[in-house]
């Protein structure tokens, strides 16, 4: 019989805000030292009352816009209570009954996938076990760092339709400035079931927790699909509703202990907090500021002339976005800026290592300007290009230094290239009893001599005349 | 019995019950779980005190998280505030009325207490217990001195989200009754034993000789009012009790194997009685399966609560009801005190509940509408007027 995965996802990412959800520490959960990012509110001293960070909704709702949600104008906090050593005030405050964004969906591929909610919470904080003292040691730092949960309807059926869906999810965060989605701070639940291929019925369903690679999302997705066909049709197992962990080292997944399934949250609204009324006047504000789409802006690209897939590359990237819009808007030719940044800038990210184009607009846009008008050569723009990349260096300046300036007298030019043909009597040889390509040997020694001087269009009728 | 837990300065003139934080002294909220707890921060009501010239004079003892309205839970006097003022110790005593016990405190000493509109007063600094209806209030000698205090603590406070958006209120107390309305609520009345009527019995005759109009009312839904406010104190306190697990600061068992047993073992040892009761009632009513039954129907009840008392306060300037069920109190077994509590939380809950404000002076209780807190005041400085 065949078989079809069942799959939801409930996804938490980090909102890119300057300060926590309910106090003003700074946003951030990276702090290095433990507990430097820590106040009375966020580590659960009594006397402290809980504020709204605003801007945690406003990104909450450009979440939900993306993912065309309907917004809930009226939306509130509640509290979730349980114990656990990384929460601090034994209780989390989350959107319970009143989520912020409702009834969205998102396109991957062919398919349509639901978004049943997003909601806001905060974050708990971290434990750090260590063995060989039996000890266990609280760090606060990311307690109640905003999060959105994005829950999606039951409607993945293949481990690469999770995989598009979320590496979808993270480039538009990241697009629309609602999370940077660094390590970690992207992590997932994923539900799975599987059923015979055609049922509406749904099998027994087990629920991996806190997975934030998808390499290893799509690994741990696979297992669980082995497991359970098994289990269906050679009873290796009966298969239970729970929670398991992947174990990254064994390659699978484990039940794990866990008193939270039976737990009672005893959700109830937060009295600390008002209900947020999101009144037409500020949703409209936040539609407004509103990043364009990733396929929106990929299109813009494509109507500027900029082939579709070099146009799609850049649309992915919300850095490359910012820098080709920045330049394009310093007056380069829009082809041209998608080809410095497509192959040169990124050839020098690969040679580097980088993994974001951190470049000023600036200094790219003044490169290009000067190839552009011929002031330079394109070997020596990427000349400055990687020098820029490497020191960060003055274009003009490096330019001067290096003697890079394309209308050098061409003594400097004539020079060279008689030295080349004098050094290369073979070659002059070859040309002169009718090789033609060997003049091309010679070019190439002559620009490498030149290191990026000279118009290679004057080189080559220098070079042409004085064989001739 | 020593007036303050812990004493601030001697010619301090403000006492600071110890579920309100000063900075850098013990703050116990009567309680074993708290005994070693020193806060890095005052509360707003506090430093906005401090910063007008008061001076704090010390801590005064509260029943457990003030659960309590009798002073079982703990062994000091929890009419200690009162008392200081009554005696003149201290110009006002801040005191956070959970349910009721200052207000009960203020009826027993013969002292006036406010309990504001709620959102006027930041709660910012308060061990709190049950956010929703929490408040803090200002114990004086007379009307006027609860209108100074009241002036420099009120306010919007940012700290507070909760806290409402005037920057500013003014107190006026105007003892002219003249025209006035006030009616009496005619189930508390005959709840109360006949030393509280005579008391309340004397209001209604001063308010009348002094030209005021006093009618009597019933409210149907008292009782739903008391128990709905028991499910919502007993829910919230619950929750905000639970920050205090033994892990952090506080109270921790010597006896534990593991991250439960350091739980259990703290919290067993360190809550008396009457907070555990509450802890267990307040888990109930919040659990799967109970919560539309209890918390959310208290929830519902809060709101039938406000429009009735609106619809009252369209036709009354104010209420006048008991404040406590008796004038003296004898001792009763610990097992009985959450339904002790509730039993005299009738008088007590309507203003709890709706946060609406309410004076205690001369042994009687005054309720009024949202914002009438000096029209309250003013009607406490005519009892006052009567006595002199």
């Amino acid at each position: 019989m065949k078989y079809e995965l069942v799959i939801g996802l409930e996804t938490h990412v980090e909102l890119s805000t300057d300060s926590k959800l309910f106090c003003s520490c700074g946003g951030h959960s990276a702090a290095d030292t433990p507990n430097d990012c820590v106040c009375p509110a966020c580590s659960g001293m009594p006397g402290m009352l809980p504020v709204t960070n605003k801007h945690a909704i406003e990104l909450a709702v450009k979440a939900g816009l993306m993912l065309n949600c309907k917004i809930n104008q009226y939306t509130t906090f509640d509290k979730k209570s349980y114990y656990y050593p990384d929460l601090p005030a034994a209780y989390q405050i989350t959107q319970w009954f009143n989520p912020v964004c409702v009834e969205g969906k998102v396109q991957v591929g062919e398919r349509e996938i639901g978004i049943k909610q997003i909601h806001v919470e905060e974050d708990a904080g971290k434990l750090v076990h260590d063995d060989a003292t039996n000890t266990s040691l609280v760090d606060y730092n990311r307690t109640s760092v905003p999060l959105i949960e994005i829950v999606s309807k039951p409607d993945f059926r293949s481990s690469d339709e999770v995989i598009s869906y979320l590496k979808k999810l993270k480039a538009s965060l990241q697009f629309a400035g609602i999370s940077e989605c660094e390590e970690g701070a992207m992590r997932c639940d994923v539900n799975i079931s599987v059923r015979p291929e055609g049922s509406d019925q749904l099998g027994v369903r087990s629920e991996i927790k806190n997975m934030s690679s998808f390499a290893e999302i799509k690994d741990a997705i696979e297992f669980e699909k082995v497991r359970h066909v098994d289990a269906i049709e050679r009873r290796t197992e009966m298969l239970v509703q729970e929670t398991r962990r992947w174990d990254e080292v064994k390659r699978r997944t484990f039940p794990m202990r866990n008193k939270e399934t039976a737990a009672d949250y005893r959700y109830f609204p937060d009295p600390n907090l008002m209900p947020i009324i999101i009144d037409d006047k500020w949703l409209a504000e936040i539609k407004a500021s509103m990043p364009v789409s990733a396929e929106e802006k990929g299109q813009k690209y494509v109507d500027m002339g900029i082939a579709s897939k070099e146009a799609a590359v850049l649309a992915s990237d919300a850095k490359l976005c910012a820098v080709f819009d920045e330049v394009v808007a310093m007056g380069r030719e829009p082809k041209s800026v998608a080809s410095w940044i497509l192959t040169e800038c990124m050839s020098r990210m690969r040679y580097l290592g980088i993994e974001t184009l951190n470049i000023a607009p600036a200094k790219l846009s003044r490169i290009i300007e000067l190839v552009d008008a011929g002031e330079i050569t394109r070997a020596a723009g990427k000349k400055v290009l990687a020098a820029v990349f490497e020191s960060d260096v003055d274009v003009d300046k490096y330019c001067d230094e290096q003697g890079l300036n394309a209308k050098v007298d061409t003594s400097v030019i004539e020079a060279t290239v008689d030295r080349v043909i004098a050094e290369n009597p073979q070659a002059v040889a070859d040309y002169k009893g009718g090789k033609v390509k060997a003049a091309g040997a010679l070019f190439g020694s002559c620009m490498r001599e030149l290191k990026g001087i000279g118009d290679p269009a004057v080189i080559k009728a220098l070079l042409e005349q004085k064989l001739n | 019995m020593a007036k303050y837990i812990t004493e601030i300065n001697k010619q301090g003139n403000i006492a600071v019950d110890d579920t309100i934080l000063v900075k850098d002294y013990p703050a116990t909220a009567g309680s074993k779980m708290l005994e070693n707890f020193v806060p890095l921060f005052s509360a707003e009501a506090v430093e906005r005190l401090t910063a007008a010239g008061y001076t704090l004079s010390g801590k005064t003892a509260v029943g457990e998280f003030g659960l309590d309205l009798y002073g079982e839970t703990g062994t000091n006097d929890i009419c200690a505030a009162a008392s200081l003022v009554k005696e003149g110790s201290v110009k006002a005593a801040l005191n956070v009325d959970l349910n009721g016990a200052p207000r009960r405190a203020a009826a027993l000493e013969g002292v006036t207490f406010i309990k504001p509109t709620y959102g006027t007063v930041s709660r910012y600094g308060i061990i709190a217990a049950a956010c929703s209806g929490e408040q803090i209030g200002v114990t004086t000698k007379d009307a006027d001195t609860a209108a100074e205090v009241l002036g420099v603590i009120a306010g919007h406070d940012a700290k507070d989200g909760t806290s409402l958006p005037d920057k500013k209120y003014d107190y006026t107390v105007n003892a002219d009754v003249r025209g006035k309305k006030i009616a009496l609520v005619r189930e508390l009345y005959e709840a109360a034993d006949e030393a509280v009527r005579a008391k309340i019995d004397a209001a209604v005759a001063a308010y009348k000789a002094q030209g005021a109009e006093v009618g009597e009312i019933s409210i149907s839904i008292l009782p739903e009012i008391q128990t709905a406010w028991t499910i919502l104190m007993s829910a919230e306190t619950t929750n905000n009790l639970s920050r205090f697990d033994g892990v952090k600061y506080g109270y921790r068992t010597e006896k534990y194997k593991n991250i439960d047993e350091l739980y259990v073992g703290s919290r067993t040892e360190a809550f008396g009685f009457l907070t555990k009761a509450t802890i267990v009632y307040g888990s109930d009513v919040l659990s799967k399966g109970r919560y539309d039954d209890c918390y959310d129907k208290a929830l519902k009840i809060r709101r039938i609560a406000v429009e009735t008392l609106k619809e009252l306060f369209a036709r009354y300037d104010a209420l006048l009801l008991p404040a406590y069920s008796k004038t003296k109190f004898e001792g009763y077994p610990i097992e009985d005190a959450f339904m002790k509590v509730y039993d005299e939380s009738r008088f007590t809950a309507p203003a709890s509940i709706t946060g609406m404000p309410a004076v205690v002076s001369m042994g009687v209780q005054l309720l009024g509408d949202y914002f009438s807190d000096s029209r309250l005041l003013g009607l406490a400085k005519a009892l006052e007027k009567e006595e002199a």
